[in-house]
């Protein structure tokens, strides 16, 4: 698999990650804030693996891929750079049309003839499999309310967008990358 | 020189940093070790990819390896040789003496919604099979959180997978 795709794989683990974690210590039920805290870290669990592949194939570390390049040199969907705190209904809605493409990645990539990357797709798969459940629940739930309705009619073209970028992202890059950009030679 | 058994002996030792009850052979997550001269290879996946204990692991093991006179060489593989069903038989039973009920065996096709709200889940404290699913996840990323309605307890379960 060439760099580009796993970069494009890894941003949206770790971008998503970061806007999921944005509902830590404020979501709407203790729950929530539990699940939303532990999804990130698992999100963001699965974008160092992706970028220590990529980083091998490029000459270069796991950290400069995610923390060293500029905004617009990411490759993640729009889908998860959009800033949706405190919107429960549309978080919900990210969550399942995130999943959902997730999971045929996942299965796409599990049959890699790439041996590592094959082991690595089916490792997350594993993990993501709670993810998955955990927007099922939620979609079962709000399955009869408008504004979740709306929500995923308004996100779901997002999926493929990432030539182009939102403002949001630049905003969120600023914040991830402070400390690092701070301090020379600082690591995570 | 060191032996490879020496070498699990002193593993065995390694207790899990976020559940110090069970040692890393316990949890099954050692895959490999090769003893060369003063070499040692260990080869170890992470229980989930986002724990935040892998590093301390990875040192724990090296010094331990080091402690014992040999040259460490500490891999992390991140493929997917491991399930829940690696965790060994000693290490279920310390876990649900400790209140974690010990992972149910993984089902073809993996877990399933429909499984997590049945009654295929045990409580460690009573042994009731009376639970109920209060969130799938939990403290950690390989902990859920039940119920249990007879004892009226809340405990964690280990996730399968």
């Amino acid at each position: 698999m060439n760099a580009q795709r796993l970069l494009e794989f890894a941003d949206d683990e770790l971008i998503l990650g970061w806007r999921n974690s944005e509902w830590t210590g404020i979501a709407p039920m203790l729950e929530e804030d539990v699940a939303f805290s532990s999804i990130a870290q698992n999100e963001i669990g699965h974008a160092r693996a992706l970028y220590e592949l990529a980083a091998r194939e490029l000459g270069t570390t796991a950290d400069e891929l995610a923390f060293d390049r500029s905004p617009d040199e990411y490759r993640c969907s729009k889908l998860v750079q959009v800033r949706l705190v405190p919107d429960w209904a549309r978080t919900i809605a990210r969550h399942v049309v995130y999943e959902r493409a997730d999971q045929a990645r996942l299965e796409a990539l599990r049959g890699s003839d790439d041996a590592e990357l094959a082991g690595l797709a089916a490792k997350i798969d594993r993990e993501e499999a709670y993810h998955r459940m955990h927007a099922q629940m939620w979609a079962e739930r709000l399955a009869d309310e408008p504004r979740f309705s709306e929500a995923l009619a308004e996100l779901e073209p997002l999926v493929d967008a990432r030539d182009e970028h939102l403002p949001e992202l630049g905003e969120l890059w600023e914040e991830m990358t402070m400390v690092r950009r701070s301090l020379a030679g600082a690591t995570w | 020189m060191v032996t490879a058994e020496q070498v699990w002996e002193a593993l065995a030792e390694i207790p899990d940093p976020e559940i110090p009850v069970i040692s890393l052979v316990d949890l099954g997550v050692i895959r490999s070790v090769d003893v060369s001269g003063e070499q040692v290879r260990v080869e170890f996946t992470p229980t989930f990819l986002g724990c935040p204990a892998l590093e301390m692991m990875r040192d724990a093991m090296a010094e331990r390896i080091a402690a014992l006179g040999a040259e460490p060489e500490v891999r992390v593989i991140t493929d997917d040789s491991w399930s829940t069903d690696r965790i060994t038989p000693e290490g279920r039973e310390k876990l649900r003496a400790t209140g974690f009920a010990p992972p149910t065996p993984r089902a073809n096709g993996g877990p399933q919604l429909v499984q997590l709200q049945s009654n295929a889940f045990r409580c460690p404290y009573c042994g009731s099979r009376d639970t109920a699913l209060e969130n799938i996840f939990g403290p950690t990323p390989c902990r859920s959180v039940r119920y249990c309605r007879s004892c009226r307890q809340p405990f964690e379960q280990f996730k399968t997978i």
